[in-house]
């Protein structure tokens, strides 16, 4: 995935205005609304409650690379999901598509994914394979690492497609990490320059956050192995702050 | 769909088991592996649990525990856990595992981890823990290379090729090779050897028949070369040159000419075996000269571990070696002293006794005198002469014994009656502290003199040793003193209580408790061997251990006593003075692997003694 620049996006203000987590019900009503029938299908599969403890959750890692950071302009050129639960990161049971996005492949954004011009030229349509992947995410939560990408990124790709958006429920693990390092003000004029504090924010990016719990650098930047980085990482999110029990409410949005 | 995830292939293959797989394998291992995190101080494996998986340490620290709680192992990057219990037919897990730090699991199905075992030996060879095949594999590896017992002829040169054009003149021939002083030069024309000129051709073919010397060289060089292969042999070299009658082998490694083997390498090499070097300590003349030839022993020493001589055949050599010395010093000293009074016996004890010798060791020495000994009129005598061998040794890099075993101390100084009177008490009478001192006497060699007085107390040993139970209960309880560690982690030895340390004594917590151990099961048996691997066959016959074990024990011994030796070859290649501590990181992976695996089965045997030697108990 593609962060830095994004992490100032005003997030989520695009996405349709949503109850508060009630996801479960929102899947009912949009099931209903939902005329494409892929999507149809993947809103009936429905959600779990709000209050389902982790232990519980189907979980669903999943990292989308980019033709670049405009959401409005750049598309999808490749998709990873690999299911999880608290307990296991079925690594062995991923899947990962190369596909075409529709917008010309930059030059810079080829050395960052290294997905290269004839590798999607050869590659299908996201509308190929949109059911497969509407399918295999059914019922799952996912898990991302700043969700303001993949959501914009989905919508908009499906409205184009099928004229129609997306809600999506999603555990952030770029957002669990803010709430930990980005609660705390700024030191003020005076700590500034009086006591000499230097405002130095915590990177909440996915390959500081894995290191401050111990897990070793991946080479970023392939929707798996970031799909995998950002599953590792919930995991041990939930060891250090939280717990098997814990409500669904408490991480999703 | 399955896909790969590059990272856990990536990882795969750079470490130790997997890279024994096939690359197509390695990709379904890579396809089926799960991922796990353990927050640090958490439970992964407890006992009993039912085994579905094996795991591999991706990051972060693992410790695993015997079912009694005691560590077993501490595992870092890399390193695997759950395979004893996946081998088990009940499968159940059989070493509890925690996370020491935070830690990401690679978990492998053990359905997927079975079909591997059975199926890739060189895989199951690693992964192996409980059974010592692997470490048998390694030993018997250099065991086989030691029959070769030579040098490559690569090996033996000592510098590259002098070369010179054919138009060079034979005065300016004659003037480079005093220049570089060698004694010959090999003629190179278009990149090829085409002829070589040696010393005798200067004379017999220039200088004898008055030829102008701004001649050139060509038209004395030998055109018909005679060569001979880098990997060849030293003694095929020889051979070569004895058939051909020449002294001078260009040596040639993928056509190129890499440098001329001599005769005078091939001696200089000879003269570094060890053979030479005890015949070269008799021809010396007094205590000066016998301390010039410490660095021929060395030398000789780091050849024949280079050469990957056995453990056995480097420990009797240097044996031979130090008994040489003694013996010298102690002609050399009754020259200087006159003849003894009475007769005597002087004994080598410890290793030397033993013939294990490595490059770093005490003087351990004693002296049994006639029975007939009168302390007044003889023991001035016996003193001079023993202090006149314990200094000798001392110059000859044989520093004193600090527990004070040396024949300078006139308690060990005494006549045979005493000496019998010693063994009868330590061995009827034992006490744990008062055979903590005298275990050394029980690895006694009569080296000068008169050795039967030696061979008598050796009698009595095994008979009076062998079913005394009360004796190798303390002998067996001084013998479990010493433990080895548990292994390594990161560049850190573990101890059995887990904390870390720096470097590892291989001497201390390795060959040490080993030959402790080994000597009780020997004494045990009435066994009359002095040497470890002997005890061992000896140990074997008489089948007191469970099956195998005696074998375990023997690989054991060797690639400690290896370790060790390859460590003091090494230091003193370097310049340093030899000691018997090691640091981890000073190990391959290979090594380290395999110091596990005899540090595993000195663990194992010590505690086979403790149970087999208690107190009152049958043997």
């Amino acid at each position: 995935m593609l962060h830095g620049g994004l992490l100032r996006l005003p997030t989520d203000n695009r996405i349709p205005a949503q109850g508060a987590c009630d996801w479960r019900g929102r899947f009912a009503v949009l099931a209903q609304q939902t005329k494409d029938e892929r999507l149809k299908a993947y809103y009936a599969a429905g959600m779990p409650a709000g209050n389902t403890p982790l232990k519980n959750v189907p979980l669903m890692a999943m990292d989308v690379e980019t033709t670049g950071l405009n959401p409005a302009k750049d598309g999808i050129v490749s998709v990873g999901i690999l299911p999880m639960s608290i307990d296991r990161i079925q690594s062995s049971a991923s899947r990962h598509w190369i596909v075409q996005p529709h917008v010309p492949l930059a030059d810079e954004s080829v050395t960052i994914h290294g997905i290269t011009h004839s590798q999607v030229a050869d590659a299908p349509e996201l509308a190929d394979i949109l059911g497969d992947l509407l399918h295999a995410i059914a019922g799952h939560v996912l898990v991302v690492h700043c969700r303001a990408i993949e959501r914009q990124f989905l919508n908009n790709a499906l409205t184009r497609l099928i004229h129609e958006p997306i809600e999506i429920p999603m555990i952030d693990t770029m957002e669990l990490e803010a709430r930990l390092h980005r609660n705390q003000p700024p030191p003020s004029w005076w700590d500034r320059v009086v006591r000499k504090k230097q405002y130095r924010p915590v990177s909440i990016r996915l390959a500081d956050s894995r290191k401050r719990y111990g897990l070793p650098f991946y080479k970023p930047h392939h929707a798996l192995t970031d799909a995998l980085a950002t599953a590792e990482l919930l995991q041990a999110q939930v060891a250090h702050r939280y717990s098997p029990e814990t409500p669904l409410d408490d991480l999703w949005c | 769909m399955e896909s790969e995830q590059l990272e856990v292939l990536d990882f795969l293959q750079r470490h130790l088991p997997f890279t024994a797989l096939p690359e197509d394998t390695l990709h379904e291992v890579a396809r089926a592996i799960d991922v796990r995190y353990f927050k640090a101080d958490s439970s992964i494996l407890t006992f009993g649990e039912p085994a579905h998986n094996w795991f591999i340490v991706r990051s972060g620290a693992v410790e695993i525990f015997r079912r009694d709680g005691t560590l077993y192992n501490r595992l870092t990057e890399g390193g695997h856990f759950g395979e004893a219990g996946l081998l088990q037919q009940r499968r159940q897990v059989r070493f509890p595992a925690h996370a020491l730090e935070d830690t990401l699991l690679y978990v492998l199905p053990g359905e997927m981890f079975i079909d591997l075992f059975e199926q890739h030996e060189a895989f199951a060879d690693l992964v192996e823990v409980e059974d010592h095949s692997r470490l048998r594999t390694v030993v018997s590896k250099s065991e086989q290379a030691n029959e070769l017992m030579s040098a490559s002829v690569e090996s033996l040169l000592v510098r590259g090729a002098v070369i010179a054009d054919p138009t060079l003149s034979v005065s300016a021939a004659a003037a480079r090779m005093t220049e570089e002083g060698v004694s010959s030069l090999l003629i190179i024309e278009a990149d090829a050897p085409v002829g070589i000129i040696t010393d005798r051709d200067i004379r017999t073919r220039a200088v004898a028949h008055s030829m102008a010397l701004d001649k050139p060289v060509r038209e004395i060089m030998t055109e018909q070369l005679v060569t001979v292969r880098h990997d060849h042999l030293a003694f095929e070299a020889m051979n070569i040159m004895m058939r051909n009658n020449v002294h001078h082998l260009p040596v040639l490694k993928h056509q190129q000419a890499i440098g001329v083997l001599s005769l005078s390498d091939i001696i200089r090499y000879e003269s570094r075996n060890s053979l030479f070097v005890v015949g070269r300590i008799f021809h010396q003349q007094n205590v000066d000269d016998l301390a010039a030839l410490t660095e021929e022993v060395q030398a000789s020493f780091v050849r024949m571990v280079r050469e990957d001589f056995s453990a056995k055949i480097i420990g009797s050599a240097m044996a031979a070696i130090g008994r040489s010395f003694k013996q010298r010093l102690l002609e050399l000293g009754e020259a200087e002293l006159g003849p003894p009074p009475i007769p005597y016996c002087f004994l080598a004890l410890g290793s030397m006794a033993r013939q294990e010798q490595l490059i770093v060791t005490d003087q351990d020495n004693a002296m049994i005198l006639d029975n007939r000994f009168d302390p007044v009129r003889h023991d001035a005598y016996f003193a001079a002469l023993a202090k006149f061998v314990s200094d000798g040794l001392a110059r000859c890099g044989y520093p004193y014994c600090t527990g004070e075993v040396m024949a300078t101390n006139p308690k060990w100084r005494q006549p045979l009656s005493v000496w019998q009177g010693y063994f009868k008490t330590w061995i009827e009478s034992p006490t744990a502290a008062s055979l903590l001192d005298s275990s050394i006497f029980f690895d006694l060699d009569g080296v000068h003199g008169r050795t039967e007085f030696a061979e008598t107390l050796r009698v009595l040993i095994a008979k009076t040793a062998k079913g005394n139970s009360r004796f190798l209960a303390s002998m067996a309880r001084n013998a479990l003193q010493r433990t080895p560690p548990i292994g390594f982690f990161k560049e850190f030895v573990v101890e059995p209580d887990g904390r870390h340390t720096r470097a590892i004594n291989l001497k201390r917590r390795g060959t040490a408790p080993l030959t402790d151990l080994i000597r009780v099961h020997a004494l045990a048996i009435g066994s009359r061997s002095r040497n470890s691997f002997d005890r061992v066959a000896d140990i074997i016959k008489a089948g007191i251990l469970p099956n195998g074990r005696g074998q375990d024990l023997h690989d054991a011994l060797e690639f400690i006593s290896m370790a060790r030796a390859r460590n003091h070859a090494n230091e003193i290649t370097s310049g340093q003075q030899a000691d018997n501590s090691i640091e981890p990181d000073m190990l391959s992976d290979f090594e380290r692997k395999s110091l596990r695996d005899a540090f595993l089965i000195l663990g194992n045997a010590q505690k086979f003694l403790k149970f087999r030697y208690q107190p009152g108990r049958l043997n």
